[in-house]
This record gives C-alpha cells, structure tokens and sequence, in this order.
C-alpha cells in the first residue's frame, strides 16, 4: 500500500526554527545568521561589529565552529557574551542547537544577536535557525563565479558582504559581473563593498544593522 | 555530513506515518530530491541501513527522483535549463532569473504492507 506524504524533509528543523524565533521576537532580539566559505572573514565581521555598535547595542554572539573555542574567546574579550557550539565534525548549525545556545543566553539583556555558522557555502543554506536575516560573505580570493556554484545559498540572503575588498588591485574579481549574478537571483539583496581589515566601506553595513536592530525593538516595543 | 541529519529526519517521518497507518513495515520511501539541493544518494543510503537497522523500515529500499534544475527569466518570463555556469537567459541574455525548480527536499510517498 502506498501512502502519499509530501512532507519537507527538513520539516523538523524548521518547526523548531519557528520556536526559536518567536522567542528572539517575544525579546526584541534581532538575529542575524553569518554564513560564508572558510576563512571569508565572520569573525573579523563580527569583531568590528562589535567594536563599533557594542555602545549602541547589547549584542551577543553564537560561534558555531566544527571544533575548538578560538572565535569564542575572540569575541569574549570584547566583553560581549559568545556561547561556543562545536559541531563535532558536522558542517552546519541546525536549530536544535541553536535553541540550546538560547536557552544558555541571557535574552532579556540582548538587543542584536551575531549566529556565526560553520564556514560552508552549501548545507547552512538549508538549515534555518530561527534568524531574522541571512548574511552573506564572500572574500575576493574565492572568486567571480560563486553565486551560481552556490545558488540557494546567495538567492536566500539578505545582505551579501564582498569581503577584503583592499585586495582589489592584486586579484582578477570582476565585481560586476558577481554584483550582477547575485542581483539577478536575488532582486532585494542588499550589497556592500567592505574590508574587515581596514574598515573600508563598513559604514554602510554597521547603519543597515543598526536601522534593522531599532525596526526591530518598535515592532517588539521593549 | 549533513547527509546524516537528513536521512535520520527522512527516517522519522517514514516511521510516523506508517505508525499512524498502522503498517506492519516499510518496503520503499520514495523521495524527491532537486538537483540543487546538494545531497548525496549514496551517502543517504549508507546512512540509512545504518540508522533503520531495528525499525520497520530496515529493509526498505530508498528511490531517489531528482527533479533538475529550472529557471525563469524576470525580465521576459522564458523558462530554461542553465548552462553550468552561464545562468543568463538565453532569450534576452538578463541575469534576472528565479530558481523554479532543482531545491525540493522531500518525502513524496512511502510503500508499506
């Protein structure tokens, strides 16, 4: 006997991402979720985030990381407060873990809340934690031609961060032809042009987090 | 590795419902796996006879439907098949498209006696 189902496979996780964010939106806590290749710079990201708007903001971080507590510790001597998940070898944070790293964070003192994903371009696409907004980024040694490698990744993202952007002169990125692939899959993206270096071009994208951040405490009126 | 989450979530929900059917066992789930959804038959299965080993569902057989990749120009609405790494329409060359199909994920049916 056949017995139809039609049911999405990741159904479980998303039922408890459901959970997950109507507790951050019961907090007012605006949640971002950073995902990116290895080595694309959201730890830097999130160091300078915190270094700039961490006055302006109660911001706290969840590093997700296959092993050890090194961005932990990172984030942690900006005296913001980080909850390391080790995964073990697995290549994405779901939304179990993530409900486990909520409930060992004080929600009622948070207003931003930093999720640092495993550094991986495909499963983390699929897996929703209970985010807000999606964050993308991309480092200009990976290349050009990535947003149609990684499509579900780039066509879900709100922000996409072109990262290391000082490297320009030494590298063949040809910035249009990605801005225009990316903008093509995903009309309402928004993209910034930075280096988590320097701090070149970080204004744009610590002011959309701060735009989101205040939207977000009037919807939830705290 | 994330083949391992999803198979034990395809597992889970094969074994509800033929508990809800009252079903003796499972002789086939039948799934539908787009092209982009990056997950990989092989290691499904692997997982799987590892996993369903004591279950219902221990020598149920997985069938894999993998729908391709489509896509649909924004701009004057052709649906075509991309061309590995040019995703430009071919009718008005714009890299204005939306991704119709290649992302499912899901379980479609499952066989039961």
């Amino acid at each position: 006997m056949e017995i139809k189902v039609l049911q999405d496979i990741l159904s479980a996780n998303d039922a408890i991402a459901r959970k997950n964010q109507s507790q951050l939106d019961k907090h007012g806590i605006l949640t971002i979720n950073v995902m990116s290749s290895p080595g694309a710079g959201k730890t830097s990201l999130i160091l300078q985030t915190i270094s700039q708007l961490k006055e302006k903001a109660r911001i706290a971080v969840i590093e997700g990381d296959v092993a050890s507590t090194i961005d932990a510790d990172k984030v942690s001597k900006q005296g913001v407060t980080a909850v390391q998940i080790n995964t073990a070898g697995g290549c994405h944070l779901d939304a179990n873990m993530t409900e486990n790293a909520l409930n060992n964070l004080p929600l009622e003192d948070i207003d931003l809340l930093l999720i640092e994903n495993v550094g991986n371009l495909i499963c983390p696409a699929g897996f929703a934690l209970g985010e807000h907004k999606r964050v993308i980024l991309l480092s200009l040694p990976e290349g050009d031609d990535k947003p149609y490698k990684y499509p579900t990744m780039f066509s879900g993202a709100d922000v996409v961060l072109i990262n290391k952007i000082d490297l320009l002169p030494l590298l063949e990125f040809d910035i249009a032809s990605f801005t225009n692939a990316v903008s093509g899959l995903n009309p309402n993206v928004k993209i910034f042009q930075v280096s988590c270096k320097t701090g070149q071009g970080l204004e744009g994208w610590f002011s959309w987090l701060q735009e989101q951040t205040k939207e977000m405490k009037s919807r939830h009126g705290s | 590795m994330h083949e391992l989450s999803i198979t034990q979530s395809i597992l889970s929900i094969a074994l509800e419902k033929a508990d809800a059917a009252k079903a003796n066992r499972i002789s086939q789930i039948n799934l539908v796996i787009g092209e982009l959804s990056g997950i990989v038959d092989d290691c499904v299965e692997f997982y799987f006879e590892f996993l369903s080993k004591d279950t219902i569902a221990a020598q149920a057989s997985l069938s894999f439907h993998h729908p391709p990749t489509r896509l649909r120009c924004r701009n004057c609405a052709t649906v075509f098949s991309p061309d590995n790494l040019d995703w430009a329409c071919p009718n008005c060359h714009e890299p204005k498209i939306e991704i119709i199909s290649g992302r499912e994920c899901y379980i479609e049916s499952i066989e039961v006696d």
